[in-house]
């Protein structure tokens, strides 16, 4: 390992996914409003920062929302490319998507390509009449036309760095590391 | 895994990975659209020389549900009928470049000699009397979803095991997952020797009650060609299935289809202990998975021009 250097840590992690709940509810007619929305988090860090966002979405709306969350293996482009198969976890989408503004939530946006497997898998479970993205970090390199609405961090990376973000649930702390060479959280 | 010919190949982490993959793809059959594309642009061939309902539905479902593209191909009807040889068979369709063969035959061996002439992924569904092995990996789901796990559990499988190549792959499968295997049924219906895989043998249903699940199987009368049994009718009051025989707390399994009043009586049938329907959806998740498994991390064919093997 080259270097490791921590670019968010506990409080930065914290304050930032606040932040994005504020521009959630700002860019979806403010407190009061949003009646339509629902936070879809992306398997598995994507899905537990989905469930923060959630949590303060819903404190600062003073109700509750629809929330689900994705596994895109199925919908991945790359099958039969990969050397190893994924673990795979169920999908849970048990609210109507017709109509709503679906907010997708992941940790690190970086080709696109899991976010275009999103899309995909999300489509496969109603018609949502928006799809937001959040993402707790940008790395660049995208290899498709994808933007997110909702960014807690951009982080210019060369391809040979990894930016490897750590959730209490998981990994036993909060952050969010850049990689030179250095083993992907899976 | 690049081919499913036996369960004896498998690790029990292998059946657990299988059995969790088909617990998640278990949510696609319960959304409006019951389709995923993992396997969009592949093609799976359906060979079956004999006789299936079940079975090849459930293959069939489960590719179309991962988007793959089906080639069901009977031997009935088919150049078969003309002398053509196994091996010819699986040259000649070969040709049209399936990236997966699911292939049913009565010869032992079958799917692992059709495994070295192609290079598609084979799947065993089912050869002779050899084995079975994904009715075993969805009974051992079943067995998952209804009772946790296996670990531990004393599990009798009753009746022709002789004939019985599910069997076979069960009793292997249940093994590896921790269960304790016991067969039962009469002495010209359990093949010499057969405690050499590691289960124990009764002729009696006397010690039925131990038992936390109860796997029937089917009496074979179309391979019954020699008198294996006095009577239908004797082998139903010996070995039956029945209100009598099974306790409150005991799950029944079948691989179907079933002969009612034989094996096992209407009533334990229709009873709430008996997962026979959920075997048969387990079916479907469980051969999706394999199929994913044995698809799903090798390239497709029509990208790899390698030739057929001789």
């Amino acid at each position: 390992m080259d270097h490791e250097k921590v670019v968010l840590d506990e409080d930065d992690m914290r304050r930032t996914l606040v932040r994005i709940a504020h521009e959630i509810v700002e860019r979806n007619d403010g407190v009061g409003g949003g009646e339509s929305l629902a936070i879809v988090g992306i398997h598995r860090r994507g899905a537990i920062l989905a469930r923060r966002i959630h949590s303060l979405l819903s404190d600062l709306l003073e109700r509750e929302i629809p929330i689900g969350d994705l596994d895109i293996s199925f919908y991945r482009d790359d099958v039969g490319r990969r050397a190893e198969q994924p673990t795979i976890h169920a999908s849970h989408v048990d609210f109507d998507l017709d109509g709503r503004t679906v907010v997708l939530v992941d940790d690190v946006l970086f080709t696109g390509r899991t976010v275009r497997s999103a899309i995909e898998a999300l489509f496969s479970y109603g018609r949502p009449a928006k799809v937001q993205l959040a993402v707790l970090a940008d790395r660049g390199h995208r290899e498709l036309p994808i933007r997110p609405d909702y960014v807690g961090k951009n982080l210019p990376t060369s391809r040979s760095e990894r930016v490897n973000v750590h959730v209490e649930e998981l990994d036993h702390v909060d952050e969010v590391r850049i990689c030179e060479n250095a083993e992907v959280v899976a | 895994m690049k081919h499913l010919v036996s369960v004896e190949h498998l690790e029990r982490h292998d059946i657990e990975r299988i059995c969790d993959r088909a617990a998640a793809f278990a949510e696609v059959a319960d959304r409006e659209i019951k389709k995923v594309p993992a396997l969009r642009g592949r093609t799976v061939l359906n060979l079956f020389y004999e006789a299936s309902t079940r079975t090849r539905s459930s293959f069939e479902l489960a590719a179309k549900r991962l988007s793959a593209d089906v080639v069901n191909f009977s031997a009935s009807g088919s150049s078969v009928e003309k002398g053509e040889s196994l091996k010819d068979t699986i040259l000649t369709l070969g040709a049209h470049k399936p990236d997966a063969i699911v292939i049913r035959t009565p010869w032992a061996g079958a799917a692992e000699l059709v495994s070295g002439w192609t290079p598609a992924a084979v799947v065993n569904a089912g050869d002779g009397k050899h084995e079975h092995p994904t009715q075993a990996l969805l009974d051992v789901h079943t067995l998952r979803q209804r009772l946790g796990g296996l670990d531990g559990l004393s599990i009798w499988i009753v009746g022709d095991v002789l004939h019985s190549r599910v069997a076979r792959s069960n009793i292997m499968a249940f093994q590896k997952m921790g269960a304790k295997v016991t067969l039962a049924g009469p002495p010209t219906l359990i093949p010499r020797g057969i405690e050499a895989l590691g289960c124990e043998v009764r002729y009696t249903l006397d010690e039925l009650p131990q038992a936390n699940v109860v796997y029937a199987l089917r009496m074979q009368n179309e391979r019954m060609d020699e008198s294996w049994v006095p009577s239908i009718r004797e082998y139903a009051t010996w070995y039956q299935i029945n209100g009598r025989r099974l306790g409150p707390k005991q799950v029944l399994m079948h691989p179907g289809p079933v002969n009612r009043g034989v094996e096992l009586s209407a009533e334990v049938v229709d009873s709430p202990q008996a997962v026979i329907t959920a075997q048969v959806a387990a079916g479907v998740v469980v051969r999706m998975a394999v199929l994913y498994e044995v698809l799903a991390h090798v390239p497709s064919t029509s990208r790899s021009p390698e030739g057929v093997p001789a």
